[in-house]
């Protein structure tokens, strides 16, 4: 065994020792959307005839806090690296690129599935819900949060800057996911915009996703996970050659 | 004898700008190897090809008969790397850097020998202090101590006593000095030239990305400074046939440059045939600052 298991202990260690600005930052965010949307807007909307507003809010804010957490975990882990320099410590030790892939993304979905669980964990305290399809919840999550990992990876390795990563978070992963169907139902969207949504990867994971809470969605699950299981796919190959050519990281 | 380094025409460039311009050197294993140049000179280049953060252009390096490239994870266990610029990860205590340095060698029950390090470089106390609270020398002796987690058998030192206080770099030194009598080979830069004279059996000079000189300390030192001659005689001239070997005169007193030992007896001789007596001499031993700003000068 090489250097994966401990650049993988590092990175868990890494979020876990600020977890308090890692883990429960984002579940108090997650659980202000609720009490904001959900309370406010509650009564006046209603997506799905079987259920509240809450109810169907609640898998989009977990499937949120999923992704934003594992894109943030990679690449602010990355950047931070490599501004301050101790990237060297990882390029000098006998750690093949697959290795350093593995171990970054498999940090990240854990940090976007423990802020993910933290978010459902608290809001079952105020919402009533079931989980009609568990594979199909597990395997979004976990398909989701590495998608989001392996991109905070490409994004981390293409930043020079902090700047540069705040710019993709605000201006890439945020509306993509506001814009995803979290807060509604795409079918309430003129046809133009319900056209667009089917463009936005981010859609099929979080309807997917809210497909194993309540075995209705906007779109055939089997379909949304072939569709983010090819983007992964895609992503993934695109940031190994990265990694196997060196760029950015090996001068 | 085995190779702990060997660089075949290295060439480096970043876009315009050429680093390395064919770089050929061998290191044998149990050197105290130096690499001195100017500020620019491809010093700091050459150590990231052969540590594999840089990719060179042409050419080949291997560490301890493993090439960089294709055989990577050989070479870069065989090397230990004490990196230029201060570095560190502010989230880990001394101990939890040693640790996972370790364990990105494949090597998770070392903590031993990580003990040990720490005894030998003074951080036993400091061993649980997060890397942030440690003074500027202490976070050096940590990345000395990351470079050796994985007992390299080779070890390259970036310019390790920048801003490094004195007592410090002579317990530095001193550690450095007992690895390489264990048989580590050792490969240093740093701009303190009477360091590199002290410790380095070898000495590469570096210019513009190509090595100007390359030889044993003692032979550079004979071969570019020679010694250097201090007399006052009875006499208000030098004897005939000194003239040439004079390098300035001042109050009396000469100053004459010499090829090598043999070439004192030759100026006594002179001196005592010629009559005059000696009231004073002394003998400068060569310096490598002198040879450094030689070489430099003529390249």
């Amino acid at each position: 065994m090489g250097g994966f298991p401990t650049l993988l202990y590092k990175e868990l260690l890494r979020f876990w020792k600020v977890s308090f600005q890692t883990v429960a930052a984002p579940i108090l965010t997650a659980l202000l959307y609720l009490v904001v949307f959900a309370y406010a807007l509650g009564d006046r909307v209603r997506v799905f005839e079987q259920m509240s507003y809450a109810q169907f809010l609640v898998p989009g804010l977990v499937m949120m806090s999923v992704l934003q957490n594992a894109f943030a975990n990679s690449s602010s882990s990355l950047i931070q690296s490599k501004i301050s320099g101790n990237l060297v410590f990882m390029m000098l030790p006998p750690i093949s690129y697959l290795e350093f892939f593995g171990a970054y993304v498999l940090a990240s979905m854990f940090r976007g599935l423990v802020v993910g669980g933290g978010v459902l964990a608290v809001t079952v305290w105020f919402v009533d819900l079931r989980v009609a399809a568990p594979l199909w919840v597990l395997a979004f999550a976990l398909l989701g949060s590495a998608i989001l990992g392996a991109l905070g990876l490409v994004a981390g390795i293409w930043a020079d800057k902090f700047e540069q990563i705040a710019a993709f978070q605000n201006f890439v992963i945020l509306p993509l996911t506001f814009l995803s169907g979290v807060f509604y139902s795409i079918h309430s969207l003129p046809s133009m915009w319900q056209a667009a949504s089917h463009l936005n990867p981010f859609f099929y994971m979080i309807d997917g996703f809210r497909y194993g809470f309540f075995g209705v969605s906007d779109f055939p699950p089997i379909a949304s996970l072939m569709v983010i299981a090819v983007s992964f796919v895609l992503l993934s190959a695109a940031c190994l050659l990265m990694l196997r050519t060196g760029y950015k990281l090996r001068q | 004898m085995t190779i702990a380094i060997e660089a075949l025409n290295v060439e480096k460039r970043y876009g315009a700008l050429q680093a390395l311009a064919g770089v050929s050197l061998a290191v044998a294993e149990g050197e105290f190897f130096g690499l001195l140049g100017p500020n620019g000179a491809g010093k700091t280049t050459l150590i990231s090809v052969i540590a594999g953060l840089a990719r060179a252009n042409a050419g080949t390096v291997r560490v301890m008969g493993a090439d960089v490239i294709r055989d990577y994870r050989r070479a870069r266990r065989m090397l230990g790397v004490v990196p230029q610029e201060l570095v560190f990860d502010p989230f880990f205590s001394v101990r939890e850097t040693l640790r996972i340095q370790s364990g990105y060698f494949g090597l998770r029950r070392n903590d031993a020998w990580i003990d040990e390090i720490m005894h030998h470089l003074d951080l036993t106390a400091k061993a649980d202090a997060n890397m942030r609270t440690l003074s500027g020398g202490m976070k050096r002796r940590v990345l000395v101590a990351q470079a050796l987690v994985h007992r390299p058998p080779v070890i390259v030192l970036d310019e390790p006593t920048a801003g490094v206080d004195v007592g410090l770099r002579q317990g530095l030194w001193q550690f450095i000095r007992r690895l390489n009598r264990d048989g580590h080979t050792i490969v240093l830069t740093t701009h303190y030239l009477e360091e590199a004279e002290e410790l380095c059996d070898r000495i590469a000079m570096l210019k513009g990305g190509r090595i100007v000189a390359l030889d044993s300390t003692r032979n550079l030192l004979e071969n570019f400074s020679g010694l250097v001659l201090k007399i006052r005689i009875d006499r208000d001239s030098l004897p005939e046939g000194l003239d040439a070997a004079l390098l300035n005169a001042e109050d009396g007193r000469f100053a004459l440059r010499l090829r090598d030992y043999n070439a004192l007896e030759q100026v006594l001789h002179r001196v005592r045939e010629s009559g005059a007596l000696i009231k004073e001499l002394e003998l400068e031993p060569p310096d490598l600052e002198e040879v450094f700003l030689r070489v430099m000068a003529k390249h």
